[in-house]
């Protein structure tokens, strides 16, 4: 390891224990709006972890969310708490499992229309089973846990995320799929299961969201499927990803702090008008800055280059 | 007893054909994945209410109105909008890309000005809901009247496209777009022009649902969720696909509906779809792709 | 006399009413360079496609070594052997050289990884002649230089059969040479090579064998100065002298 990676790495871990003391100095606002921050933060990049690389537009981000908040207020009283987590996770690959094989070995389009959709059908079959077999719509969450847990769970997940990403990218899967991203025919000719390491990477990327999820639960108190399933939260990380740059793992980080503080402004002041607001700013986005913030820096780098090259 | 759910299965089906060949359209010739598609529906259904309970304009002179402002808006919206991402694509994939995201953008702006118009709450008005008597089955005038509407409409398009100049410039930009060019067909001004008609179909489509059907300002995801549908299961771009897969998702519906639940017709769709991904994902009349 | 490397049989593909490719035989044994020549349209990259997993065949059989590939994926028939070239130039644009030839070494039978792969890598491109643009985007590469590294990636799967695209078309005089020599060399290492090609220079001195298709069928085989003279081939390049 050289000296540049080891001071990397302690740098690393001083931003971690720093972000740990978040809660311990922060009043309640704050660590509210931290853990908007941080539940974002995983969402976002585990968007970024499959849809970066395999430019796979996912629009399903919140039927995973959603089904890791039901499925803490089916069990969270019932189990102990790692055990309910252990169960949300399986339930999210397994979810995931289904839909990458049925759309996965086909052209992108009909991924991003299985996933349009997911989250309304989730939404639905939800709604039915409670009405149908509870026979109640909403359920009320009664966990024993702080802000400052929640907090320091999502701060964990969002390590694992990054330390995910961060081996996948170092690994064969990591390269298979920037193959995949850049042209899919290459990638089979060289002998990579498209579908397999698409299909392997969705399921973790949508297990992480699934987790978010079920972390994030307890802090609403009463969850019906219209507050679980809300289709802003898919688009709200959609365009934090892409606001970041997608093509790096870090590159969400620069998208979800802004607009997490930008749509807590737009929430409060215009709480009628708040799709209106957000949609705007994403087609903002998708025209200004293509390639998001991270992308916008590195080309400023490069022609930057390119001039003094030219220069010499 | 079976015919009940056979007519009604048959009156959605027809209205669902309607809806997904303005979909083909856009999606097939200008190669626009339009996600807010189902919101130019609902706006549709807000326009005829609008005229028929303010002004009261019966929603079938409402079509006159309704249908050339919405290829009007959709023109538009094609030019200003998706025209800059068209010119900056450096290919048909790409091109599919960008315009989902535009395209769901859009979906949320519409959303959100419906609901701050409208609110969250659900709306339908009452025209021409007479029972009528068809074998034996008790079917509302209105219902009857959207299937016939929906025919000539259908038909119409289908005349159009297969008989007429500008018909078969539409076509040969779908199939090709480079070789269009090359015959002197102006693709830009065509592929426009395709996807204002795509708008004016929905918003037809929108018009006639709204004689029968409750709504509400959030139903567009829905609707755009199973013209697409639709027009996978029927092959991108192919009129009769449209047909054939819109029957089959509406009966399957009103059965659904009827005999099982009315809360799991989604899940019958998407059942669908899953089936339609795993046997036939080039489309019940799609050509195996090269 | 050993059994064939590839052996094809009854090879038909359609598309719609067109029949791209019908019953179309071949075989190439190890060690040999053979030719795939034809009219535009004649079927010669849909043959490719298909016995690289490219494309399913309606009918008819492709086997390597006795191996039926014909139901199999791309994938698995790249990892059985068969490494390919594309007629338009696919290059992974995101990427270094270097990484373009790690794409090859990595994933197929038998899989390189690490520094092994850096050092296979290397090599590799010095090999193709691009032994100083290892941390060059592909990107920057001239076209020539993006046809090499497409070649070094194929080579990179220690392929038992290549299969090249007109990987010689669209080059000038000069590069066409160091093009050609380039395959040669290839041969002296003991390669099998199956080329679609057009260049006629190229074809008499590489190729040991020729296969000429017209119309998705096969009408001649046989070395290069034979099929050449071939009535039959001359009038499917030129047209009937009296039509």
């Amino acid at each position: 390891m050289s000296i540049r990676n080891s001071a990397f790495s302690a740098a690393m871990i001083a931003l971690i224990v720093l972000l740990a003391f978040v809660p311990l100095v922060t009043n309640g606002y704050q660590l509210s709006l931290a853990i908007n921050i941080m539940s974002y933060m995983v969402l976002a990049t585990a968007w970024t972890l499959f849809s970066g690389p395999t430019r796979y537009v996912s629009l399903a981000t919140v039927a995973f969310f959603g089904i890791g908040a039901y499925t803490v207020a089916v069990l969270g009283e019932e189990l102990s708490w790692p055990l309910v987590l252990a169960i949300a996770f399986s339930i999210g690959f397994a979810l995931s499992l289904i839909v990458g094989l049925s759309t996965l070995r086909l052209s992108g389009v009909y991924f991003v229309i299985f996933t349009f959709g997911l989250a309304e059908l989730v939404r639905q079959l939800v709604t039915w089973y409670e009405v149908n077999v509870t026979r109640t719509l909403g359920r009320y969450i009664f966990i024993d846990v702080t802000h400052a847990q929640i907090y320091w769970q999502l701060l964990a997940l969002a390590v694992i995320v990054f330390i995910s990403g961060w081996l996948i990218q170092r690994s064969k899967l990591g390269l298979a799929l920037r193959v995949i991203g850049d042209d899919e025919a290459v990638a089979r000719h060289v002998g990579i299961n498209t579908t397999l390491a698409k299909v392997v990477l969705f399921a973790f990327s949508a297990s992480f969201m699934t987790l978010a999820g079920a972390i994030m639960a307890p802090r609403w108190t009463y969850i019906d499927p219209a507050i679980a399933f809300n289709p802003v939260v898919s688009f709200q990380v959609l365009i934090m990803a892409l606001l970041g740059g997608v093509h790096r793992l870090y590159g969400p980080v620069f998208g979800v702090i802004p607009l997490v503080i930008l749509f807590e402004v737009l929430l409060a002041k215009f709480p009628n008008h708040f799709s209106i607001m957000v949609g705007i700013a994403f087609l903002l986005i998708v025209y200004a800055i293509p390639r998001g913030i991270v992308g916008l820096v590195e080309g400023m780098q490069f022609s930057l280059h390119k001039a003094k090259g030219a220069k010499a | 007893m079976l015919t009940e759910p056979l007519l009604s299965g048959i009156t959605l089906g027809g209205i669902y054909a309607l809806i997904a060949m303005g979909l083909t359209l856009q999606y097939g010739v200008a190669r626009i994945m339009n996600l807010s598609y189902g919101e130019s529906l609902v706006a549709a259904c807000f326009a005829a209410l609008w005229l028929f309970t303010a002004v009261s304009v019966n929603p079938l002179i409402g079509l006159l109105v309704i249908v050339p402002l919405a290829a009007l808006i959709n023109w538009l919206i094609y030019q200003v909008l998706l025209m800059p991402l068209v010119r900056r694509a450096p290919s048909r994939d790409a091109l599919e890309v960008d315009s989902i995201l535009a395209t769901f953008g859009l979906l949320f702006v519409a959303q959100g000005l419906m609901f701050a118009i409208f609110g969250g709450n659900y709306f339908s008005y009452n025209f021409l809901s007479i029972p009528v008597q068809i074998f034996g089955a008790t079917i509302s005038a209105s219902r009857l009247l959207a299937l016939a509407f929906a025919v000539i409409i259908g038909l119409a398009l289908y005349i159009g496209l297969t008989r007429t100049r500008a018909g078969t410039a539409i076509r040969a930009v779908a199939v090709d777009p480079v070789s269009a060019l090359l015959v002197a067909i102006d693709v830009r001004a065509t592929t426009a022009f395709a996807y204002a008609l795509g708008g004016a179909l929905v918003a037809a489509g929108g018009v006639l649902v709204s004689m029968f059907l409750t709504f509400n300002a959030s139903l567009g995801v829905v609707f755009t969720m199973k013209a697409l549908i639709v027009v996978i299961m029927g092959g991108v771009g192919n009129l009769l696909g449209c047909l054939v897969a819109g029957m089959i998702l509406g009966l399957t519906e009103t059965f659904v509906a009827t005999y099982v639940d009315p809360g799991l017709t989604l899940a019958a769709t998407y059942i669908i779809f899953i089936l339609v991904l795993l046997l036939r994902p080039q489309g019940l009349f799609g050509a195996r792709r090269s | 006399m050993n059994a064939p490397l590839l052996s094809v049989s009854g090879l038909t593909r359609r598309f719609g009413g067109l029949v791209a490719v019908d019953g179309v035989t071949l075989e190439v044994r190890a060690g040999e360079i053979v030719g795939l020549l034809g009219p535009n349209g004649s079927g010669k990259t849909t043959v490719l496609n298909l016995i690289s997993g490219a494309l399913k065949a309606d009918a008819g059989s492709v086997q390597l070594r006795g191996r039926a590939l014909e139901k199999l994926p791309a994938f698995k028939i790249a990892r059985e052997g068969v490494a390919r070239t594309f007629q338009l130039v696919r290059v992974l644009g995101s990427m270094t050289c270097k990484e373009n030839v790690i794409a090859g070494l990595a994933f197929g039978a038998k899989s390189r990884w690490g520094t092994e792969a850096e050092q296979a890598a290397h090599e590799l491109l010095v090999r193709v002649g691009l032994a100083a643009r290892g941390n060059v985007m592909t990107s920057e590469l001239t076209y020539i230089d993006q046809k090499r590294l497409e070649l070094a990636r194929a080579l990179a799967m220690q392929p038992q059969l290549l299969l090249l695209d007109e990987w010689l078309a669209g080059l000038n005089p000069n590069e066409l040479r160091n093009g050609i020599e380039l395959v040669r060399s290839l041969r002296a290492e003991g390669r099998t090579i199956l080329m679609v090609e057009h260049v006629m220079d190229a074809i008499r001195s590489l190729c040991d064998r020729c296969y000429v298709m017209n119309a998705g069928r096969k009408i001649a085989e046989g070395t290069p100065k034979d099929v050449l003279a071939d009535p039959e081939v001359i009038r499917a390049y030129l047209g009937d002298a009296d039509a």
